[in-house]
């Protein structure tokens, strides 16, 4: 019921800042919405499945550049190149799952990190479509032919689909069968091999559903930008990301949801305040490390009770 | 390419790792010994290679200045360990990135708002400042052959603290089991004190050192951080000693790795695609050395716990 | 204290012509990172002639909403977004570097407003990409290496070895000079984005022996790059463009001594403008100004004139107005080819100490009434 009230207060957001005169932060909020499907598609894998993965960013870019490079060849429409995205970033995820969830822990860390890198890497020696300056879309993913996402507000509707969606699956997936699996990989996958589940392809799936999600949160992004560039792989990014799943709240989807908003929010409010705005945000995140151990939506669950 | 040049790389290669084992060294043990990822350790040196600029400001002196950083340096370890990292020992390691994240964020926004967002410089010292010649018309600077004695030096103590002192051998144990010495009467509080402040004063030492050598800006430690990291997981996380073969493996796979590898993609590719392939994959190959020790020995080369 | 006496003045001129017509130029440039000291010049040097026009352009009180881009194009992109649609500025004058450039062109020319560069000028947008609404009051990007191409087979040079960090503009850099060097480029070395580290490098360079070395090395790669030039005695001519100027000089002071610079202004070109505007420059910020910060001013007065000219800050008016203006500003006299592009003259300059500041001396004039490469592919 308060996923519902969450979706309704967003759904009304344009009307009511376009009416306080405040319609830019329908865009900011766009943003807000493409890193929350983000963010919770990483939840999924790092709180669920507790696998730290500190390369996530890399199915973000992958998914944007499968989105300009397709422009780049005059594929346009988004039934072609969002479904495009996510199967190079899924397929990425697959791959480089298979090597890394071998390793646990720091070394699961470590190994994620360096094909984000790698990724990184290759992707500004593209030179043919912008290498390290990135590439600008002239026009949005149409839709048969026609611009359905140009606009401002047709934009935030789509993004707000997207995330809303992804959290409807992500949740129906945890509370199935598949999600108890993952959840007991996390906390005991000797165990959970022991009474004869595949630990191993059961987590392959996850990393690879999660990237996919990813490629998708990239896509919108290179949409909402009209811009691509490989900064969007980079290991700060990452970071970030990580950021904003444990400064709403690892352990629940609606949490680093709720994060990404806050943090991306955030950004915008104060960075408008003062050119020194990091240090608010340092203190702001590091105040919530240490006070509210379940990250933000830990503390307001909290408050209610 | 020449043995002469092959040597001149082998130095730079020698001297990048060793400046990278100072700041791995105290990552490690932070790590092993107490469990904690400490993003912003690349921010104590950041911190080391300011105030060392700072304190030159006040003295003119590279000696006192690089003294008085290092001093300044530990204070401000012990510090942020008091306020910040104590609460955060026995917490998750994803709380501790969320802090340590935090904790970059303040100190490397508050280097830029104290010192400004340009480059700043800090001379050498005068006695070190000369070059030896190494080849016909290339000059090695003193320093960094001071830098590659420093390194070793640190190496060297940290052997005989680890291997032959008390608090060394409280460490070994404290990273294989760090509760167990808590049980048998270590004051483990005061043991991670001691850790944090070595580690900390070490990267500030290595930011003063490499300061004169590169720019002294906030974002400096961006890539170093990522670097140590790589470092004390390919070394086995708590061994110093792997710290030290991991940051040379490091050093000269990197520096090796970006003078040949344009060369070598243009035995293969056209020069234009050579351009674009040589130096990615010059960057990658640190990773690659990395995903490699991974698979073959995931413990690292010189793994600490037995497992 | 001088900037904030600065500010207050330009508070107090704005408070005082309330009743006067009031323009939003919304400014964006790299005011953070390693770069930083780029767009704090190019600031430095708009807000100077600003005040010294009493906080007026054209006839019009100027509200300047100046906005960091922190070199990330994706952040400059949604800034850039915010400063059309939610702030209204009426001109856009931006940006540093050429990759935030290509990123914020579409939102900011779509939204119908001018766009001035007062430093980055990219290829595309002189050539095929270019657009009435752009203009550009610095270079086109390979104009400031083509000087050292230039100098380079002036001076005879049989071999260079040429040397930039792996991105666009590092490519264009070196593709500007190779237009006008004649004899052979013994290599092309590419560094990374953010290198700090140049001894594997520098030791290629000693190996190979070429009769000079070309650099392009903006920020603090530049600063480290010069100072472990002077610290390996390679001693070789050093040739460079964006590399070695007073934004870099206080960091490597006696390492940079000597070596060569491209630009289109120095301090020392001899007008009454620029004698004021150093003078003025140093009494407010207590530093020697860069090029940057002459652009920026030059920006400022360009926009005076062409808007005293419109009247108007209506796009299609003022670029009309700009396409015209022939002002005189800090280089000499000022005009845009038909590409939007400025068409100049071109030095070859020398770091030097003037007293106790490090500052760069012309030493010859390379090119005169420069047109840029691009120009004919632009079809306005």
């Amino acid at each position: 019921m308060r996923a519902l009230a969450v979706l309704a207060a967003l759904a009304a957001a344009p009307p009511v800042l376009e009416g306080l005169g405040a319609g830019f932060w329908v865009v900011t909020l766009s943003r807000a919405l493409i890193f929350a499907l983000a963010a919770m598609a990483l939840q999924f894998v790092l709180g669920r499945g507790g696998l730290v993965c500190f390369g996530f960013a890399a199915f973000m870019g992958i998914g944007a550049y499968a989105v300009g490079i397709a422009y780049a060849q005059g594929v346009e429409d988004a039934l072609v190149v969002f479904p495009l995205a996510m199967l190079a970033a899924g397929g990425f995820a697959a791959l480089t799952g298979l090597v890394a969830l071998r390793t646990r822990g720091v070394h699961f860390i470590m190994i994620t990190l360096a094909f984000g890198q790698m990724a990184y890497f290759a992707v500004t020696a593209l030179s043919a479509y912008g290498g390290d300056d990135g590439m600008t879309l002239w026009s949005r993913s149409t839709l048969g032919g026609f611009g359905w996402i140009e606009g401002r507000w047709p934009f935030y509707y789509v993004a707000l689909g997207a995330a809303a969606g992804a959290w409807a699956l992500l949740r129906a997936l945890g509370a199935s069968r598949f999600g108890r699996v993952i959840d007991g990989a996390r906390q005991n996958p000797a165990r959970m091999a022991a009474l004869g589940f595949d630990v191993r392809r059961a987590q392959l799936a996850a990393y690879a559903l999660s990237g996919a999600l990813g490629g998708l949160a990239g896509a919108l992004l290179a949409n909402h930008a009209e811009y691509l560039s490989p900064a969007y792989m980079s290991w700060r990014r990452s970071g970030e990301l990580i950021v904003m799943v444990v400064l709403g709240g690892a352990a629940s989807l609606g949490g680093a949801g709720f994060g990404a908003l806050v943090v991306v929010a955030l950004e915008e409010a104060l960075s408008g305040w003062t050119q020194h705005w990091r240090i608010a945000m340092g203190l702001i995140v590091l105040a919530v490390a240490l006070f509210a151990r379940e990250g933000l939506a830990g503390a307001l669950a909290r408050l209610r009770r | 390419m020449s043995l002469t040049l092959l040597a001149v790389q082998a130095l730079n290669g020698l001297q990048l790792g060793l400046l990278l084992f100072l700041i791995a060294a105290g990552l490690t043990l932070v790590f092993g010994v107490m469990d904690f990822i400490n993003l912003a350790h690349g921010a104590q040196y950041i911190t080391g290679a300011y105030l060392a600029v700072f304190f030159y400001g006040h003295t003119g002196h590279f000696g006192a200045a690089l003294g008085l950083a290092l001093l300044a340096a530990l204070a401000l370890g012990l510090v942020l360990e008091a306020l910040v990292y104590r609460r955060l020992y026995h917490r998750p390691h994803l709380d501790q990135v969320l802090a340590t994240f935090g904790v970059i964020l303040i100190l490397t926004e508050g280097a830029r708002a104290l010192f400004g967002p340009s480059p700043l410089s800090l001379p050498r010292p005068e006695i070190l400042s000369g070059a030896v010649p190494l080849m016909d018309g290339l000059n090695y600077p003193v320093w960094r052959l001071a830098i590659i004695a420093a390194g070793l030096a640190a190496a060297l103590g940290l052997w005989l603290l680890v291997r032959r002192t008390r608090l060394g051998m409280q460490l070994r144990a404290g990273a294989d089991d760090a509760e167990m010495i808590g049980a048998l009467g270590v004051d483990v509080a005061r043991l991670f004190r001691a850790v944090f402040g070595l580690g900390a004063m070490l990267a500030g030492f290595a930011g003063a050192m490499a300061a004169p050598v590169l720019a002294v800006e906030p974002d400096m430690g961006d890539g170093v951080l990522i670097l140590a990291f790589v470092v004390i997981v390919i070394g086995g996380v708590g061994s110093i000693r792997g710290a030290l073969a991991a940051a040379l493996l490091v050093g000269l796979v990197d520096t090796l790795g970006r003078s040949l590898s344009t060369d070598v993609a243009r035995l293969f590719l056209s020069p234009s695609a050579a351009n674009d392939a040589g130096p990615a994959v010059a960057s990658m190959l640190v990773y690659v050395v990395m995903a490699a020790v991974l698979f073959a020995r995931p413990q690292g080369l010189f793994p600490v716990k037995a497992q | 204290m001088k900037p904030l006496a600065l500010a207050a003045s330009l508070c107090a001129a704005a408070a005082a012509a309330a009743h006067a017509e009031t323009l939003d130029i919304g400014m964006m440039l790299t005011l953070s990172g390693p770069p930083a000291a780029l767009g704090q010049h190019i600031r430095n040097g708009f807000e100077l002639a600003l005040a010294e026009r009493g906080g007026r352009l054209g006839g019009f009180d100027v509200n300047l909403i100046v906005v960091d881009d922190e070199l990330k194009p994706d952040v400059a992109v949604g800034k850039a977004k915010a400063l059309v649609e939610r702030d209204g500025a009426d001109i856009v004058v931006g940006t540093v570097f050429s990759n935030v450039m290509m990123a914020v062109f579409k939102p900011v020319i779509e939204s119908g407003v001018v766009l001035v560069s007062p430093n980055a000028g990219p290829a595309p947008l002189a050539g095929r990409g270019c657009h009435p609404h752009y203009f550009n009051t610095a270079w086109q990007n390979d104009a400031n290496h083509e000087v050292l191409g230039q100098h380079a087979a002036n001076q005879g040079y049989q071999s260079i070895i040429l040397m930039a960090p792996n991105y666009q503009a590092g490519k264009d850099a070196m593709a500007g000079v190779k237009r006008y060097f004649d004899g052979e480029v013994a290599d092309e070395i590419f560094t990374q984005l953010g290198q700090l580290d140049f001894s594997a490098e520098l030791a290629r360079i000693a190996a190979a022996k070429p009769d000079a070395v070309y650099a392009f090395m903006p920020g603090g790669m530049g600063v480290n790059l010069v100072r472990q030039y002077d610290q390996a005695g390679v001693g070789l001519p050093f040739l460079s463009a964006f590399t070695v100027d007073e934004t870099t000089l206080p960091a490597t002071q006696d390492a940079a001594l000597g070596l060569y610079g491209g630009t289109q202004w120095t301090r020392d070109l001899d007008n009454p403008i620029n004698a004021a505007f150093v003078t003025g420059y140093e009494a407010a910020y207590g530093a020697a100004p860069s090029l940057y910060a002459s652009q920026g001013y030059d920006t400022a007065l360009i926009l005076d004139a062409a808007l005293t000219a419109a009247g108007t800050a209506d796009a299609d008016a003022l670029s009309a107005a700009l396409k015209a203006v022939e002002a005189p500003v800090t280089r000499g006299d000022f005009r845009f080819g038909p590409n939007n592009f400025p068409v100049q003259d071109y030095y070859l300059a020398q770091a030097a100490k003037e007293g106790d500041a490090y500052v760069m001396h012309k030493v010859a004039t390379i090119f005169e009434d420069h047109a840029d490469a691009y120009a004919a592919a632009c079809k306005m």
